[in-house]
């Protein structure tokens, strides 16, 4: 249905949530969230065609902060709420914001389930590898022997790796990055939504409060594009399965994988052939509900 | 006294107890009776011990019955287990190659089938069990034509040779038992009524498709898991998206997901996967996005009796997720209620935006009742309440959508996403109208209290939209009996049997337990002379809540927690020693083994 609202063109005014970010003063999901918005102005999506979808920590207080439908959800719960957004409009533009602990820990089966069953959302994680909100401990991402108020001798448990875990999973769409690198991360947020199916986007999103290892300074000289090396095709799954295990010295930012031959979850779904169940008619034939009763007898 | 007839069958499971219990049940319902079945049975795939009773009678059959009439034991287990049970008048019909009889009680016919004798069991193996069905409708004085039907249907899939073998095994048995064996004294009618057979679980989902259910997911868990069954094989016909989950914290959540874009939304659980719902409910009551949550509920603690039955979830979903929020909790009554529920809880969900659930167990769950089809109302009154679905109404206030907008009634206007004008965010933590969070730099203790009580004043919409509970039986009996959901045809049943032997009895059945209706609860019980409480539980969790609600004590209290249902004697002897003033608490034994 045309209305006004779909013919004027969106600006970034029109994302402007009703209250400023409360995070703290050079926390890298400043970046994520202007990257957003700018992903939705190039790519034109009206604000009420998109649902931010979040869970619970810093980060997850993302859809307060910008104009569109929200939902500010569960620790660890926002992919199992999204799931049920999309397969219930698959008109609209599904995104879920969160952090490393709400996604990885907590939320980690949702995680995995949503990457394989293909649900058509764009997922991006704002990792800092650290739990902000509740000031400073471990989290699913943090290195070997870093020091948090939860692990002062240092972290003795080796990182979950999100990018190989997606890869795994059956994500069709991974990429990783950086919060500095704007444009870099607006591009790939724009190919993440707009690619048919689950876009797992995890982001470097330095917490300058309670991560001293992995800050921008650690992480500048470090990250290489992909895009910058001709030679790297990100539609094969096994040269993305190797790119996602280098660290420290050189580390991958980009897209890693990409595939476009799987249908989407509702695509998969005869049921939904008719269009969105939002608009469907909730009774149900006489005659067809006579057949279940007739079934029965 | 209604007169009915109970056929009961044991064996292992694998051994085929369901099918002759199928065409039975089939048989029966098509000459007009109604039936109730129920299927004691262990969590084993092959193997173990399981036993189906099927009740059927002219007038209604609310419950299993204390009466055998006809045992048909598939192994020496069945007959060992069940033969005690038979009194006078009743028959045990068996395979006399592989079991040996008991001694039985006077007046019990003990039919042998020489199965290697009338079939060729190299050929069929489940021959014994054709034969006896055959011979027992022979006994019941039940046309021959009538068991052909139904083994057409029954083996039509596996093509004509099937069908006439199966025919031709049931043709021996039946003729062999008109020769050989005493027909029932009491020939079973018929009626021109007929019925729909239908278990609980197909009952709640068939009433999730008639309120206009477009999404159910779960993930299996038993006693619950019919549902997702029935929804998964009817989905595509019937236009609902099913899904099965990773877990049951997912299933809430993704229900959620569904019915806040505007769909309703199902699933259904038993205890264990509700414990993992709980948080899920407090989110639907916060951002008041209204779903219908299923708990069948099934023995516990913990992995429990997981095929076995009890009452005793209800702690757990008053007590599910914490804070104070509206919500709706409901009992099904019957197997048919089942239905009926539905729709009814999906509209105040709908209407109040708050979580409904509906308080199930594995009796109404698994087992199964004749229905009248025209009882399944297929068009029943669907209220969304106040939705806004698309932008041609104002928004409201002063051109800026408040979400959460403080009404009198507590409820707000619910915009669903994808209309124009009505972006908002809705929020687990607690916030303002607009959906601004004051659960941080915020906070505000004079708008926190002003949004608990908008959504509290909701408690008094629901306890007027759901109907008081009425009392059942004469107003002055001698004993009234107060039960809630399940037990009400087996109380129903004691009620009958304690007027016939002198002992006036009525009957409270709670359907509604949030909203209570305390006030309505102490009115009826004002006049009462000698109240008991009977539940499928130990502690006396209804008693325990009724009391906590209202200071209401009782006279007494009948509980079973031994993971079998109630049968109508327990109650009955209970009331009389209770009464006699023996006892206040009666805890009966259940006599069928399984």
């Amino acid at each position: 249905m045309a209305t006004l609202a779909d013919t004027k063109p969106v600006a970034m005014a029109d994302l402007k949530g009703k209250v400023d970010p409360d995070w703290c003063p050079g926390c890298g999901d400043f970046g994520v969230l202007a990257a957003v918005q700018k992903a939705l102005v190039e790519l034109q999506i009206p604000n009420h065609n998109v649902v931010t979808i979040s869970g619970i920590g810093c980060s997850s207080n993302f859809p307060g902060f910008i104009n569109t439908y929200g939902m500010h959800t569960l620790h660890g719960r926002a992919l199992a709420v999204a799931a049920g957004v999309k397969l219930a409009n698959h008109d609209l533009t599904v995104l879920v914001t969160g952090g490393d602990g709400d996604g990885f820990g907590i939320g980690g089966n949702h995680f995995v389930h949503n990457m394989r069953r293909n649900v058509d959302l764009l997922y991006i994680v704002m990792d800092n590898q650290i739990y902000g909100l509740t000031t400073g401990q471990t989290s699913p991402t943090s290195r070997i022997g870093m020091k948090t108020k939860s692990m002062p001798f240092g972290n003795i448990e080796a990182p979950v790796n999100p990018i190989s875990l997606a890869l795994a999973a059956g994500a069709t769409f991974v990429a990783r990055a950086f919060s500095a690198e704007q444009k870099h991360l607006t591009e790939l947020i724009k190919q993440g939504i707009r690619h048919k199916g689950f876009s797992f986007l995890d982001v470097f999103s330095p917490c300058v409060t309670y991560n001293h290892d992995n800050t921008y300074q650690w992480f500048r000289p470090r990250v290489k594009k992909l895009e910058d090396d001709p030679a790297y095709d990100p539609s094969d799954w096994m040269a993305a399965m190797g790119k996602s295990l280098l660290w420290d010295e050189q580390i991958p930012i980009g897209k890693f994988f990409e595939r476009t031959d799987l249908p989407s979850l509702h695509e998969a779904e005869p049921v939904l052939n008719a269009g969105p169940l939002v608009h469907a008619d909730p009774r149900i034939p006489l005659d067809l509900a006579r057949s279940f009763v007739e079934e029965l007898m | 006294m209604r007169q009915t007839f109970a056929v009961g069958i044991g064996g292992a499971a694998g051994q085929g107890v369901a099918t002759p219990g199928d065409i039975f049940a089939k048989i029966f319902s098509r000459r007009g009776l109604h039936l109730n079945a129920y299927n004691a049975y262990q969590s084993i795939i092959r193997g173990g011990h399981t036993f189906l009773t099927i009740r059927c009678g002219p007038e209604r059959v609310t419950n299993m019955g204390d009466r055998l009439d006809l045992l048909i034991p598939l192994n020496q287990d069945a007959m060992d287990r069940h033969l005690g049970l038979l009194t006078d008048g009743a028959a045990c019909v068996y395979n006399s190659d592989t079991i040996k009889p008991g001694v039985p009680a006077d007046g019990v016919g003990l039919f042998p089938l020489p199965v290697s004798k009338l079939a060729d069991i190299t050929r069929n193996k489940v021959a014994q069990n054709t034969l006896a069905v055959g011979a027992g409708l022979s006994m019941m004085g039940i046309g021959f034509q009538a068991l052909e039907e139904v083994l057409t249907e029954q083996f039509n899939k596996k093509g004509e040779a099937v069908v006439s073998e199966n025919i031709g095994i049931a043709r021996i048995g039946y003729d062999y038992a008109t020769v050989n064996f005493r027909p029932f004294a009491w020939p079973l009618p018929m009626t021109g009524n007929r019925y729909a057979v239908i278990s609980g679980n197909i009952a709640m989902a068939m009433g999730g498709a008639a309120a206009g259910v477009k999404f159910y997911c779960a993930y299996p868990m038993s006693p619950s898991t019919g549902v997702l069954h029935w929804m998964a094989a009817h989905a595509r016909k019937a236009g609902i998206m099913v899904r099965q989950v990773e877990d049951e914290i997912g299933v809430v959540n993704m229900a959620i997901g569904a019915a806040h874009a505007g769909v309703r939304s199902m699933c259904a659980t038993s205890g264990g996967g509700f414990a993992l719902m709980s948080e899920g409910l407090g989110l639907s009551a916060m951002m008041e996005t209204p779903v219908v949550v299923i708990d069948c509920q099934r023995a516990g603690p913990s992995t429990g009796v997981p095929t076995k039955t009890e009452q005793g979830d209800l702690w757990q979903m008053l007590g599910a997720a914490f804070g104070d929020y509206p919500r709706a909790i409901a009992a099904p009554l019957d197997i048919g209620d089942c239905f009926t529920i539905i729709p009814e809880i999906f509209n105040i969900a709908d209407r109040f935006q708050c979580p409904g659930i509906v308080l199930c167990d594995l009796l109404l769950s698994e087992g199964r009742l004749s229905v009248d089809p025209k009882d399944l109302d297929f068009a029943p009154v669907i209220d969304r309440g106040e939705l806004i679905t698309t932008a041609s109404s104002e928004p409201n206030g002063d051109g800026v959508y408040k979400r959460y907008k403080i009404t009198e009634s507590g409820v707000s206007p619910r915009a669903i996403p994808g209309v124009p004008g009505y972006t908002h965010t809705a929020a687990s933590d607690e916030h303002e109208e607009d959906g601004v969070l004051i659960s941080d730099e915020f906070t505000n203790p004079t708008k926190r209290r002003a949004m608990m009580e908008k959504r509290m004043r909701k408690v008094a919409g629901i306890e007027a939209a759901a109907p008081p509970p009425v009392l059942w039986g004469p107003r002055d009996a001698e004993v009234t009996l107060i039960g809630w959901g399940s037990t009400k045809g087996v109380i129903e049943e004691a009620c009958e049997i304690l007027t016939e032997q002198g002992i006036s009895a009525n009957q409270l059945q709670i359907r509604w337990l949030v909203p209570l209706h305390g006030d309505a609860i102490l009115d009826i019980l004002k006049g009462t002379r000698h109240t008991i409480i009977v539940e499928n539980n130990y502690s006396g969790q209804f008693a325990r809540y009724l009391r906590s609600e209202t200071s209401f004590v009782p006279d007494g209290h009948i509980r079973k927690y031994d993971g079998e249902p109630f049968m109508p004697h327990h109650i009955v002897e209970a009331v009389k020693e209770q009464l006699s003033g023996k006892s206040k608490l009666s805890v009966p034994a259940h006599e069928i083994l399984v």
